[in-house]
């Protein structure tokens, strides 16, 4: 018999609100707001509150797919991976950089997004870079 | 008065006859319901902001029904407790409840009327205040019909639909809310219908919100919603004679068959 709470930021926009994930032996079963959090200060909106959710759903994907003549399949994270660079080499050399763009996202950390506007100028070599916050 | 240590020294000896005991544990600067059962975190045992640690209770003893729980109640979680025991949604043979009081300041804060428990308890820590007199309230009844619509419009136009009002209530347990009803509340419309969505929810915590203001906390908004709730509980005092959570025995209006009139 074990309950505690697991403090983590809301995955669902940019704001960053603070949430509890309620955790009853093992399984992640609801989401509290944090009270005196300096963003949410003991808030939520709908999504935070059920920022839980998907955590054990059935319906999330756990393993990579590869979509071949229409239909998806399952692979490993190396063949995924594999094929995602293969494309973006194909693209960036075969084509030119200027054919591929990329989005980041509000959800990312400042880090994260710094590491993909590195990517996509240093790596792929363009400036093609946006978020998600100007769609 | 110091509460903390006492109340440490209390959950300490609790531990040595219950499984487990609810209280709130302060981790990285922040705070956060624990179920505590190893009496080496209790250093970490710390007792404000208060969660709605009943909500917990009924979590842990439904998945663990044949637990010996303690848990942490001040008074407006005692009567939150009462409530429960009243719809079995947790069974009070098999905890422990070790009251806690609030201090003046925090009554004040809550506009508590009765900020100690006193029903359920076997231990008590902190010194007993006095109850606090809700000032909106009073002013609200001042006011005529039309002005108080206008005030709980404007109120409710803030409304964004979080959901956390129910979602903090530790007396919504309804395994289907009416609130997530296409009947009544139409999905992803903002701010929802006024006064249905707020009024569905007045009316089914009506004879046993016990003000534990779990909700207004939680409102993004800040709706003074505890208020609301106030009103209506004032109400059905007046007209079923019956104040949630004060008495175990009494037997609340809406879980009564009506009387018919001959």
């Amino acid at each position: 018999m074990e309950y505690r709470n697991v403090l983590t930021t809301c995955p669902y926009c940019g704001t960053g609100c603070g949430l509890y994930l309620q955790v009853l032996d093992g399984k992640v079963v609801g989401t509290l707001p944090v009270k005196g959090h300096l963003v949410s200060e003991g808030a939520l909106c709908i999504k935070g509150w059920n920022a839980h959710a998907f955590v054990h759903h059935p319906d999330r994907l756990t393993k990579p797919l590869i979509k071949e003549n229409g239909q998806f399949r399952e692979a490993s994270w190396d063949e995924a991976y594999g094929l995602i660079a293969d494309k973006f080499a194909f693209f960036r050399d075969k084509c030119s950089p200027d054919s591929l763009a990329v989005l980041s996202s509000a959800k990312c950390t400042n880090e994260e997004n710094y590491l993909l506007q590195k990517f996509t100028r240093a790596v792929l070599g363009t400036n093609n870079v946006d978020h998600c916050a100007r769609l | 008065m110091n509460r903390l240590e006492p109340l440490r020294k209390v959950v300490d000896d609790a531990l040595d006859k219950m499984d487990g005991v609810i209280a709130l544990r302060k981790t990285s600067g922040l705070v956060a319901p624990y179920l505590f059962r190893d009496k080496e975190e209790l250093d970490e045992l710390t007792i404000s902001p208060k969660y709605p640690t009943p909500a917990i209770l009924r979590l842990i003893q439904t998945a663990h029904p044949e637990a010996k729980l303690g848990i942490v109640c001040r008074g407006c979680e005692e009567r939150g407790l009462i409530e429960m025991a009243k719809r079995n949604q947790i069974d009070l043979e098999r905890i422990r409840v070790i009251g806690l009081a609030c201090t003046a300041e925090e009554a004040e804060e809550c506009r508590c009327a009765k900020p100690y428990p006193s029903v359920l308890i076997d231990t008590h820590v902190g010194v007993r205040t006095e109850p606090v007199v809700n000032k909106l309230t009073e002013e609200l009844r001042q006011k005529d019909m039309a002005e108080r619509l206008e005030f709980w419009r404007s109120q409710f136009d803030k409304c964004i639909k979080c959901y956390g009002c129910r979602n903090a209530c530790p007396q919504c347990f309804c395994p289907e809310c009416t609130l997530e009803n296409d009947l009544w509340v139409d999905a992803g419309k903002v701010p929802p219908p006024f006064p249905t969505f707020y009024l569905i929810r007045a009316m089914h915590t009506a004879g046993k919100c016990v003000g534990c203001r779990e909700c207004e906390l939680a409102c993004p908004a800040h709706i003074p919603l505890t208020t609301l709730y106030t009103l209506i509980r004032e109400e059905v005092g007046e007209m079923f004679g019956y104040e949630p959570g004060v008495d175990l025995e009494a037997q609340p209006p809406l879980v009564l068959p009506m009387e018919v009139e001959s």
